[in-house]
This record gives structure tokens, sequence and C-alpha cells, in this order.
């Protein structure tokens, strides 16, 4: 395929377009997919996560900054929510991000949910992908931590990265529920403001608290994003946790577990698109349906008898 | 699902960014996935993020009176890197004119102050490729 | 009277209305009351407290206490654009037709600290103000022009203190020290990272010049206004009456607390402290905005600082009537605006003012429509009666109702700014963008529903001819402008000027020195305001804004 060749060979066009391949669901898109992945596995893959507000955009692009001077090249895949009542999107990160234009070992992606976080997990995911075939060394994956799905997006990273600040009152408690235990390592950012002392004592209890951290305790950085300060430690934890990973086998165990959540993920949309198309959606399951309703028959056999045609 | 998304920015010094913001905010609420990029652009950044997204409409906005300049430059960068497909439009205080040296570099339409944020939308639905 | 009476009346003046209107008619900028009555002030309404006299404490109607019966305000038009030498024909345009003062617009490259051959300068070089590299072009700006017999303000922040340094500069080549200069800089910061986007440097270091320059002019340039806190391109920006209002005095009350805390005494500065405030459309609401701006400031200076001086009390402003407010269609209706506009800062107070042009939601105007605007004021002035009597709306049941509503909308935003923790940490953190964002885009929203008419624009439009004869600057500017500053390099003493950049430099670093000689020496050697700027901008780092929508 043109595209693919194009690609391969740094058309940053080339990426772009498939990339909306992807996003779109474009007829080609699962060709280009099948020609790119030989060409994967490579890229380190670095998520981040928080609540808004944290300033996980500036970081990114920080970030982004220090790992050009690492000579490392980056791929950026910032994800905004769509707004429910419009369908519509202010993908709010690139603002944050504009000079790294100027950097052609640089790409970022803006990518909105559209209301379908189980699709988006697999589309960001092709997005990493292209950006690793295009010859990115480093993929930044950068979402709003506030919904199971999108924790789920970053969760498939090689390093997960929680960023937090001060002052965020009872806010810690959610953050604690939801993605604190994820994080393979913690920054606490915009650190020049009050409450970041107690902040890190919180943070430190609740991974006293948790019996998953063997071998690895994520560390904690702190950082001023808007003033470049703290990044260059944070660059270095996540280098360490890349050569724990590497040391210990479990960056191998880590990637084997992503294919087959992605394998599996695949599998469960093909059959539930062919289930809706085959069955769902046509005439003699509504039929089905009335008889049901009428205590006719009764939904247990109905599903056996399906699934007993569908997966023969 | 193919949602159209349009980048809003602001090429050159000029800071007055009310306009650009109301129709960003506009095109958000019409539907449409939009980038805002900020004051102080320029057309290089503003064509390499138009790249990078792969935007269907760039929609620069300009108070200062530079447009003859701005406008022009940033659809050859977009055809320089291939972007041949994007529909530009533009507006701010842009004198009648300008308009049709403007449409012949490739602006597609200039909306001028008192432009309902709905005729920029309409203007989208029916012209984006 | 009895309130009782009143209250009586009011209930049966209400009820008859009721009966005989079927439906009110509902627009976005109707007053909440139909009618308004001695209730609306309340039983217990202290003249001296809420109004007081002219020129007296808390300065409710007006800062003199003679206003405009001792003489009128000041008639500044705001001009500028191409080269120093086409602005300095304006000027001396305006002078003489009865312009009481100058007004300098200068081009985006000349408020943003580049010189017109950058490349970020870009087809701007001269299109929203008269392009200055260097002194040079300074003094071809006052050419003719003795500064000892004219009042100038400069709408000049990020490199403020670099162009009052040729402003001082110019005066010392005419024979005029600086101890005699009248004029104001705009100066002021923290709305251009809030509304106007004309910044360079970060925070810090840009209060450091503003306090430098403070200190400076209190000592050397004794009758200069240091800076002009502006609500005017906040509300251009799309805020309201009352968040113009408070978002700007939130600056000013951070400016105080940055010269506090730079070891100033606030009685020795705060005299020199101006505003500068928007005329909109809605003129009795304006009216009162005026109003309930002297009223919070002068308890801002007296119960939060502790000025004891008057003058420190007192809020004096420069007007300018709303530019966005101009409509593109039918421009002469701009004339009818601009006019409403007037009346409302001479009602409200004002004590200089700059009247737009009916061209300009088009382009820059020409010198026949700054003369109509010019006319418009003197009409204002001496025809309409307007400038009779001070404050003639004080003890209107509306206006004074409005007075006090805009008062407590502006407490209650400076109230949660302080909690913020200051306007500067309000920018940083976007609350005050957000708000403003808000509001420009309910006006929008209100435009395009037609909650709000806007004559010519979404009510009785018309077709119409696309207007002839506007100001056109064309693309030579740049090219003339960089003839210049080769020519200037050429003949300078380039070693004079490494020198004096090379002191400047290592004063930016030491934050205990005040700048301002070191930036008076680069002018007076003919270093470019990139150069300097430049200088600054290598120690100082860039400004990196906080964008949300």
């Amino acid at each position: 395929m043109k595209i693919v060749e194009d690609l391969l060979n740094h058309s940053r066009l080339a990426l772009s377009k498939a990339i909306t391949a992807v996003e779109n669901e474009y007829d080609d898109a699962v060709k280009i997919m099948t020609e790119i992945y030989p060409h994967t596995g490579n890229a380190y893959v670095i998520g981040i996560t928080g609540p808004p507000g944290a300033g996980k955009s500036t970081l990114t692009d920080k970030l982004a900054k220090e790992y050009r001077k690492r000579s490392k090249t980056v791929g950026i895949v910032a994800i905004d929510p769509t707004s429910p009542y419009s369908g519509g999107a202010i993908l709010g990160d690139r603002i944050r991000m504009m000079d790294l234009t100027a950097d052609e070992g640089i790409f970022v992606r803006s990518m909105a949910t559209r209301g379908s976080l189980g699709g988006l997990s697999q589309k960001a995911g092709d997005a990493v992908k292209l950006m690793d075939a295009f010859g990115m060394d480093v993929i930044i994956v950068e979402t709003v931590g506030v919904g199971q799905s999108e924790v789920d997006i970053v969760k498939t990273a090689d390093t997960t990265m929680v960023v937090v600040i001060p002052g965020m009152g009872d806010d810690i408690q959610a953050i604690k529920a939801g993605i604190l235990e994820i994080g393979d390592l913690f920054t606490i950012n915009k650190a020049d403001r009050e409450g970041t002392d107690k902040l890190n004592i919180e943070i430190e209890m609740m991974l006293e608290l948790n019996p998953e951290h063997v071998g690895w305790r994520p560390p904690i950085n702190r950082t001023i994003a808007s003033k470049g300060e703290g990044i260059e430690a944070v660059v270095d934890s996540i280098e360490a946790h890349k050569a724990y990973l590497e040391e210990t086998g479990k960056l191998s165990e880590i990637r084997k577990a992503r294919i087959k959540n992605e394998v599996t993920a695949m599998l469960n949309d093909r059959v539930n698109r062919y289930i809706d198309k085959n069955v769902i959606s046509t005439d003699d399951f509504d039929q089905l349906v009335i008889r049901m309703q009428n205590r006719d028959i009764e939904p247990y056999s109905v599903v056996d008898d399906i699934v007993g045609k569908v997966l023969k | 699902m193919a949602n159209v998304k349009v980048l809003v920015a602001k090429p050159g010094l000029d800071g007055h960014d009310r306009g650009a913001k109301v129709v960003a905010r506009a095109l958000r609420d019409a539907g449409f996935e939009v980038i805002y990029t900020g004051i102080r652009l320029t057309p290089e950044q503003i064509a390499e993020a138009a790249l990078q997204d792969d935007v269907n409409v760039v929609a620069l906005s300009l108070l200062s009176g530079a447009h003859n300049t701005l406008f022009p430059k940033v659809v050859e960068l977009l055809k320089e890197k291939g972007l041949t497909d994007v529909l530009v439009i533009g507006g701010g205080v842009i004198p009648d004119a300008d308009i049709p040296g403007l449409k012949a570099a490739g602006i597609a339409e200039v909306f001028t102050p008192g432009t309902p944020t709905s005729n920029i939308v309409d203007f989208i639905n029916a012209n984006v490729k | 009277m009895a309130f009782e009476q009143i209250k009586a009346g009011f209930d049966k003046y209400m009820a008859d209305v009721e009966a005989k209107l079927e439906k009110a008619p509902e627009r976005a900028n109707l007053a909440p009351n139909r009618l308004y009555t001695p209730m609306d002030l309340g039983e217990n309404f202290d003249y001296m407290e809420k109004l007081g006299f002219p020129g007296e404490y808390p300065y409710t109607r007006g800062v003199q206490p003679t206003m405009y019966r001792g003489r009128f305000w000041t008639m500044r038009m705001y001009a500028g654009f191409s080269t120093a030498e086409e602005s300095n024909k304006r000027y001396r345009y305006l002078l003489a037709n009865g312009g009481s003062g100058l007004s300098c617009a200068f081009d985006l490259p000349t408020q943003i600290g580049y010189d017109s051959t950058d490349p970020m300068s870009e087809g701007e070089v001269g299109k929203v103000g008269v392009a200055i590299d260097s002194l040079a072009d300074m003094e071809i700006l006052f050419d003719g022009i003795q500064l000892d017999k004219v009042s100038t303000s400069m709408t000049i922040n990020a490199p403020a203190s670099v162009l009052l340094a040729m402003y001082i500069a110019v005066a010392e080549k005419q024979g005029v020290s600086a101890d005699k200069l009248r004029g104001t800089i705009q100066n002021d910061i923290l709305k251009e990272y809030a509304a106007r986007g004309t910044y360079i440097f970060p925070p810090k270091p840009s209060m450091r010049l503003i306090t430098n320059i403070f200190e400076y002019c209190s000592k050397n340039v004794p009758l200069w206004n240091t800076i002009s806190i502006s609500g005017y391109h906040i509300r251009e920006a799309g805020s309201t009456a009352s968040q113009e209002i408070a978002f700007t005095i939130a600056d000013g009350i951070a400016y105080v607390e940055a010269a506090i805390k730079a070891g100033l005494d606030v009685d020795a500065f705060a005299g020199r402290l101006s505003f500068f405030w928007n005329a909109h459309n809605n003129v009795l609401e304006e009216v009162a905005k005026f109003r309930a701006s002297r009223r919070v400031w002068a308890k801002v200076m007296k119960e939060r600082f502790g000025a004891k001086k008057a003058k420190s009390m007192m809020l004096r402003v420069h007007t300018q009537t709303a530019g966005s407010m101009l409509t593109a269609q039918q421009p002469n209706n701009n004339i009818v605006r601009v006019a409403l506009q007037t009346a409302a800062a001479v009602m409200g107070g004002t004590q200089s003012l700059h009247t737009n042009s009916k061209d300009e939601a088009l382009a820059l105007p020409t010198t026949e429509s700054v003369t109509i605007a010019l006319r418009t004021q003197q009409i204002v002035a001496y025809e309409s009666g307007l400038a009779d009597t001070i404050d003639p709306l004080g003890g209107s049941y509306y206006v004074e109702a409005l007075t006090d509503k805009i008062e407590a909308e502006a407490w209650e935003y400076i109230k949660k700014i302080d909690e913020i923790g200051g306007a500067p940490e309000a920018i940083a953190k976007g609350y005050i963008q957000k708000e403003i964002q808000d509001s420009a885009y309910k006006w929008q929203m209100e435009i395009e529903k037609g909650d709000r008419i806007i004559v010519g624009v979404n009510k009785f439009q018309q077709e119409e001819e696309a207007p002839k004869n506007l100001l056109r600057v064309d693309g030579s500017v740049g090219k003339l402008q960089a003839d210049k500053i080769a020519a200037l390099k050429a003949r300078r003493d380039n070693a004079k000027v490494e020198e004096t950049l090379a002191a400047l430099k290592a004063a930016c670093a030491d934050e205990s020195v005040n700048l301002m000689p070191y930036i008076l020496d680069a002018v007076r050697a003919y270093a470019t305001e990139g150069e300097i700027c430049g200088v600054m901008r290598e120690v100082f780092g860039e400004y990196q804004p906080h964008t949300t929508l």
C-alpha cells in the first residue's frame, strides 16, 4: 500500500492520514494496520493521566522536549472528551504544545473520545502503533483520568504516570478509588502550591497500603511544569521504571498481556458486530422477542440456540 | 464515524481573540471537533498543526490588517505539505476590497464583523470535503 | 413622604400596568425593573456615605471639585499608523483642530518588542499603529511638537519602559527636562495576559519593570501617569460592565501590593495611578459603572492600603468609546453610537476621552472620519448641556440603584479573586479569562437568538455598497523601516550600543537594580527596541499563556 510505504519512509502526511483512516474507520484501515504490524513493537509507550486541570498537557510538552534533548523522537496522542450534548469537542491539548510543531522529531495527534470509549481504546492503540511504525522512539498517550474506560487507555502503556496537584481537597478520595493504584510513578505538578507536602504524605500512605507494589516502589516526583522545573527527574524515573521492567522480564509480560487484551477486544468487537448485524437487527429476532414477551419461549434456550449457530 | 475537524488559529501578532474563541465554542456546539491554537502563531506552526491533526478546515482570524500577507502564506504552506483538500476560511477586520484577492489566493470564504456564527457553521457543512 | 405611601402607590401602579400589558418585551439588555422609586435606594439612603461631594471621598460624584465647570475633559484622539512621518502629520492636524492631548497607537511589533525587520513582524509593520524601531523614529514622531506643551498618552505595555525612555530622550533633545513632561503610559501587563495579548515577559520580571517605572518617575518624571490600569480591553474581550471594573480594580490592587512590597510608600506613587474605561452602548449602565468604580477604588485605597492623601484615593480615568460596538454594516450609524457613548462617558465624569471613528470596524480611520469623532466630543461639550452641571444623574433612583448593584457585583468578584490569591494568580489559573469568555459567548448567542438587537446587524439590515475611501497601509512600510534600521546601524556608534546593552543585561540579572537608567542609556545610544527587548528576553524569558475555552 502506498500510504504504508510513505509512512515507513517518514512521510508525516502519510502518518496523519493513516491515523485518520483508523479514527474514522475507513475501509482501508484494517489493511493499513495489517501491513504496518510487522514494523511495530519498538517504541516505548508512556501513559499519562490525572484529573482535569492537573497540567497534563503542559507536562507532556515539557517531557517531550526533555526526551528530544536525550535524542529520542516522540509521538504524542492527546485525548479529550467529546461533549455529550453536541457531539463536538474542544481538543485543548495542542495549545500547550504549539512550539513542538517546529520540531520534526515530534508528532502530536489530538483525538476526541466520540462517545465510544471502548472503541477509542483500540483507536488510540492503533494510533500508537502507527507512530511506532513511523519510527518514534517514545510515545506518550495523555488522557483525563475521569472514567474507567479512559483509565483503560493509559493502562495499556509500558509505564503509567499519574499526575496530581495539591489543593484538590476531598477529590483525593475519588482519585484514590480510581486511578491511584495504576500509577507506576506519581508526579505532583504545580508543586509550588500550598498542600504539596500533605499530598505527598497521602500518596505515600496509600502506597504503603497497596500490596501490589512488590519490587517496584512508585516514586513521587514534584514538578512545576509551567516553569519547566523537575522535568529531568520525571524522565529519569520513567527510564528507571523501564530498566526495572526490562531486567525483571516484566516488560515482556506487560506487552504480552497488552496483545492479549487487544486481541480479546478485537474479537469481542467483531463478534458483537456480527451478532448485531446477523441476529439482533433481523426480523426473525424481533419475532423471537415477541414470543418471549408472550412467554411462549424463554430466553435461555434462545441464547443457547443462537450461540450454537453463530459459534459453530 | 467521520467527524469534521476544525483548526481555529490566529496568525501574526494580533492578540484580539474574542472572535476566534466565540467561533471555536460555537463550532463545538455545532458538533465539530475544534482545535484552538491560541494567539501569535507563525503560518508554519498553523500549517504543521493542521497536518498533524489532519483537519478538514482551517479557520483563521486576524484583526490587525496583516491578512493579505499571512492568510495566503498559510494556504501556500498547507499545499506544500500536501494538504490539498483543506477548506481555509478567514475572519476579522477585513475590508471588502481585499476579499477578491484573498479568495484568489485560496481562502474559500471571508467572514467580516457581525457575521452570525451559524453562517460559518452552514458554510463549513456545505463546503467541507 | 413616608415609604408606606410610596409602596402603596407603587403596588397600584404595577397592578394597573400588569393588567394593561399582555406581554412585556423581553430583551437581554433591559433593566431588571420597569420603574425605579425611592424604595430602590432604601429608607436609610445616606447621601454623605454613598455620594458626598465632587472632589470628596468616596468621589462617587467626581474626582475634582469643579469638574467640567472648571475645564472640559481632555479630548485625546488615539492615532498612529504607518511610519513616524505619516503619524506626525496626523498629530499636528489633531492639535491644530482643537485636540487637547496626543495618544499614540503603536504597531504590534513595537508593542511586542520586535524590530520591523524581525521575522515575527512580517505583515504587521505599521498596520495597527506607528512603527517605532529606535529613538530616531521617535524624534520624527514628535517633530515640531513641544513636549512641555502637550500631554501624551502612549498605549504601550510590555516595553513601556523603552518607549517612555525614548520620550524622555526626545524631550532632552528639545531642551525640555523630564519633570515638565505630562502624559501616560498604559504599562498594564496584567490585562495583557487576561485580555489583550501583547505581553512579552513572565509576570515576575514584568511586575519588576512596572515598579521600577513607578519609582523612577516618582523621582524624575513626577507629572507622569505611570500606569493606566485598563478595563477597556477586558470589556472589548466581552466582559460585562461589572466585570470590567472588578477585574481592573483587582489588577490595580496587585500593582499597589507589588509597589508596596518593593518598598515604596503608598502615597508616593498612588496619586499617579490612572484608569481606563470603556464607554459602551447602554448609556445609564455606563454612567453607573463610572460612579461605582470611583467608590470602590476610594474604599480600596483608604481601607485596604491605608492611603492618607486624597489623590491616592481618586480614580482618575481615561475613556474610549467601545470599538467592539462599531458595526461594519451601515457604518454611518456608528456616529450615533459614538455620540451616545460620549454622553455616557461625560455624564460618568471621565477625565479624558477618545472617540472612535465610524469606519473602524473596517479599517483604520481616515482624516475625515477622525474629524467627525472629534467634533462629536465638541458638540457634547459645548452644545448638549450634559457638561453644564456635575454628575447630572446623581440622585436618579435608577442610576443610584444601578450604581449600588454594580458596586456590589464588583466587590463580589474582588472577594473571589482575593480567595484565589489575587489577580496574577486568578489569571494564571485562567479564572478571569474564563469569566470574560463566558460573557462574550453569552452576548453573541443573545444576538444570534434575537434577544439582543444590534441595529443593522440582526435587525433593520439593508443592502449596501462596499464603503469607499478606507485608509490603507501598504506593505512598503516594512521595507521603509528596514532601510531606516540599516542606515541607523551604519551611522550610530555600535560599540556604545554594545556597551549599553551589556550593562542593561547585567542589571536585568540583579533584581535589586532599577532598570530605567540602563534602558535610557541604551535608547540614547540608538539601540533599537528589538535589541533592548531582546536582551531582556534573554534574561527574563517569555510568558507562556494560559488559554482555555
